[in-house]
């Protein structure tokens, strides 16, 4: 036990790696002063049904106490970066789909963004709306799939399926207006893909009043349940120093009790002109900044989202969403930009070089999963096994995003 | 079952001449079949009910296609399918100890219907320590599950055994314990003994016999869910964490063996409440018309369909907190249940009877109202959705 326990705070594990041959244990003759005990390695995932994807942790466990974690990320790697050098612009957009395929309105506003700002075009205010709506749509639907597999991390079945009723809801508006359910190719470089539909606003408009509605049975059901409270509150505590130091964004820093969300705080797009408030972790159940703080800021961010779309809606102009979409995208020669928007998830940076042609130089993405999941060994170390799951549930990875 | 086959001997002509104890045995093994056939059914049609019951809890339909009505044969489809399939035995796992697991955590749950009176006759072995008997073979499927966690070599199933092993012998003594409760109140482990004193109608039952025995209901009921590992204390095979606890490394064949074992266990633990505390086979009016068995049935039925209700609601415990329910909680409990209940029995002036029978009349009814109300509300926001689609 003495390798790991020993260690100084903060300081990098240790990089040997114990080979394992499972079946032919090496049996220690018994010592007669003492009985000697050793960490366990236990390898969860990539198969593992809750590591939310293809998530390798490498735990160093004492019976069912966590001492060591080490996530091996790396299974999902597509290289979207370099396919991206290879694309005329236009054509990496479905690409950025495929990272957080969550919330991939999300990426390819993202996405979007950064061309848009080294193309300098000026869009027609239809599109803004239209993108806001979706977006929002989007992260309320990406925020479902938290909710719900987080129920089911803890044990809670029903709610996922209850969190995935209302999710088909969104999917339908998305279907009726671009035809796709998850992955949309839907915002272009100046523009959207298709304009609202006839019908699309007064369905919207159902859909978040029905949606107002099933908030309360979400909280009835789990959030405030006294099982999944004990399960949540005071485990997986991140400090706000900390998450200042693991360079946490979204929802998993707002739980640590900072108010910080780029739709405010530097605000892109047209999210300026709306009134919404920025949940964060008040610590109501347990310390500041546990599982329990970064699950309500989800729940209650939801809220907030269908505020936005009212809002979106009621305010929508008319006008032509391919108006300002350009023939060639093309930006001047050697120009860079760095662009951050507010994902689901977090902070979504894309860092765009351009050489003058056609193909992005070089792109870069900044994924706020990739961060979140550097502070695991901190979130884990002392807890129980049954506690892993919980913490990563609430910092709520895609591990598509996280390999790119 | 001797006295049975002496009779048998006597007086059916065709049996004439044979040994009583020849006899005895092929009663034994002949009842003994029937009764697996039993469980085997039971089993399937708790597994159909439970994939219902989830499936409407959670706004869809559960199995609709195999077999005529809702998919009444989809556990039928489902048993020959593993039947079918291949047997995968771990190279490096203990393979003795592996093939034997599965037996004997069925045989611990199968077992204990030995001793469960179905009603005023039908019952294979009337056993004068019928309570006793139960509790203990129960816990022998515990010795099953460590065995497949221990011989399967994967340390998930390990993990999954020793959560396994640490909570059903703690649970175990609460539920020992709360039995013990009504037990000095007949002054017999004999399950039938324990039936037949609460003759008489639902009044007389002993979960409204006093206070005490009406918390020991709930108590043995929430230290059974622990023991035949449902939500929210399913921590041994805890799917979202330890893949499948226990079983992860079984197919086909053995994996169904744990898995009508679970089934089998539910019930039997909701046949020995609805004895000890639910009047058995009698109806709640008293008598046992139109059947001891039917009531016994629809009591288990109920017993088992709150349960599911839970399993479909509730998250699950982590493991320290479920040792401290079950250490802190209901064991201390099932102590307060046992000597309140004996002294209540035995030494309450009347005025204190009636107000606790009074007492607990109420708790009874407040509960179901509660249940009525949110049925009611179910239903018309059942009928709400349904309009709008």
């Amino acid at each position: 036990m003495a390798d790991t326990t020993d260690r100084p705070e903060g300081a990098i594990p240790d990089a040997t790696v114990t080979v394992d041959y499972p079946g032919f244990p090496e049996i220690a003759p018994l010592d007669d002063d003492s009985l000697e005990s050793e960490l366990m390695t236990l390898n969860m995932g990539p198969q593992h049904p809750s590591t939310h994807g293809v998530l390798r942790l490498e735990l160093k466990t004492d019976g069912e106490i966590v001492d060591n974690v080490r996530p091996h990320i790396g299974y999902l790697h597509r290289c979207f970066e370099k396919h991206a050098e290879c694309l005329s612009y236009p054509q990496v957009v479905p690409f950025t789909d495929r990272m957080d395929y969550l919330a991939a309105m999300n990426n390819n506003l993202a996405f979007c963004l950064a061309v848009e700002k080294l193309l300098e075009v000026e869009l027609p205010e239809r599109v803004e709306y239209v993108r806001v709506v979706m977006c929002e749509l989007n992260r309320i639907a990406s925020h479902l799939v938290s909710f719900g597999t987080y129920g089911m991390d803890i044990g809670a079945f029903t709610p996922f399926l209850f969190a995935f009723r209302e999710r088909e809801d969104i999917f339908d508006l998305f279907e009726m207006t671009c035809g796709a359910r998850m992955l949309y190719n839907y915002i272009w470089v100046g523009g959207v893909s298709h304009d609202f539909p006839p019908g699309f606003i007064e369905k919207c408009r159902a859909f978040l009043d029905k949606f107002e509605g099933k908030m309360a049975e979400y909280n009835d059901l789990l959030s405030h349940n006294k099982i999944f409270v004990e399960r949540t509150a005071n485990v997986g505590v991140l400090p706000l120093e900390a998450a200042f130091s693991y360079n946490l964004t979204g929802p998993n820093l707002r739980g640590s009790g900072y108010k910080w969300d780029l739709r405010r705080d530097a605000p892109y797009s047209i999210y300026d002109r709306f009134e919404f408030d920025i949940p964060v972790g008040s610590g109501e159940m347990g310390q500041l900044g546990d599982c329990w703080d970064r699950y309500m800021v989800r729940i209650r961010e939801m809220a907030e989202s269908v505020k936005i779309i009212r809002q979106a809606l009621d305010q929508l102009p008319e006008g032509d969403v391919h108006k300002a979409v350009p023939r060639n995208v093309r930006p001047p020669k050697d120009v860079e930009c760095y662009v951050r928007s507010e994902t689901p998830r977090g902070e979504m940076g894309i860092y765009l070089i351009s050489d003058g042609s056609n193909v992005p130089y070089r792109v870069k993405v900044k994924s706020p999963c990739f961060t979140a999941i550097a502070a695991m060994n901190d979130l884990c170390r002392g807890h129980y096994v049954a506690d892993i799951i919980a913490v990563i549930g609430s910092i709520d990875i895609v591990l598509g995003e996280v390999d790119r | 079952m001797q006295q049975i086959a002496i009779d048998l001997v006597a007086n059916v002509p065709a049996l004439a001449g044979l040994d009583p104890a020849l006899m005895a045995i092929i009663l034994g093994v002949v009842s003994g079949f029937a009764l697996l056939t039993v469980v085997a059914v039971l089993g399937m049609v708790l597994v159909w009910l439970e994939r219902k019951v989830s499936g409407h809890m959670q706004d869809r339909l559960g199995p609709m296609r195999v077999g005529g009505w809702h998919g009444w044969s989809q556990t039928l489809a489902d048993g020959i399918k593993l039947l079918l399939k291949e047997d995968i035995v771990p190279e490096a796992a203990d393979s003795r100890l592996f093939k034997f697991a599965p037996l004997l955590v069925f045989a611990g749950a199968f077992a204990v219907y030995v001793a469960i009176p179905f009603s005023e006759t039908l019952i294979v072995s009337n056993l004068n320590i019928g309570l006793f008997y139960v509790l203990a073979i129960s816990s022998l499927g515990v010795i099953g599950i460590l065995m497949a966690g221990w011989s399967s070599n994967n340390k998930w199933a390990l993990l999954g055994a020793m959560r396994s092993a640490a909570q059903v012998i703690s649970y175990e003594i609460p539920v020992a314990l709360v039995l013990l409760a009504v037990v000095p109140l007949v002054g017999s482990l004999n399950l039938q003994d324990l039936i037949v004193a609460q003759s008489g109608g639902i009044a007389n039952w002993f979960v409204f016999r006093n206070p005490f025995t009406f918390l020991a209901f709930f108590l043995f009921y929430i230290s059974t869910l622990a023991e035949v590992n449902r939500t929210p204390f399913d921590i041994p095979e805890a799917e979202s964490e330890l893949v499948a606890g226990y079983h992860t490394e079984y197919s086909g064949m053995r994996f169904s063996f744990f898995f009508i074992a679970e089934y089998a266990a539910m019930a039997g633990v909701s046949f020995v409440a609805a004895a000890v505390f639910l009047g058995g086979w009698q109806a709640p009016w008293g008598g046992d018309a139109p059947g001891g068995v039917f009531w016994m049935f629809l009591k288990m039925f109920w017993l088992v369909f709150v349960q599911m209700w839970i399993r479909w609601t509730l998250p699950r415990l982590r493991v320290d907190q479920l040792m401290f329910v079950g250490w802190k909680v209901l064991t201390p409990g099932a102590f307060i249940c046992i000597i309140g209940s004996v002294v209540w029995d035995f030494s309450a002036p009347g005025w204190l009877r009636t107000l606790g029978t009074g007492g607990v009349g109420l708790i009874t009814l407040i509960i179901f109202a509660f249940y009525l109300r949110s049925a009611a509300r179910g239903l018309i926001e059942g009928r709400k959705q349904k309009a709008i689609a």
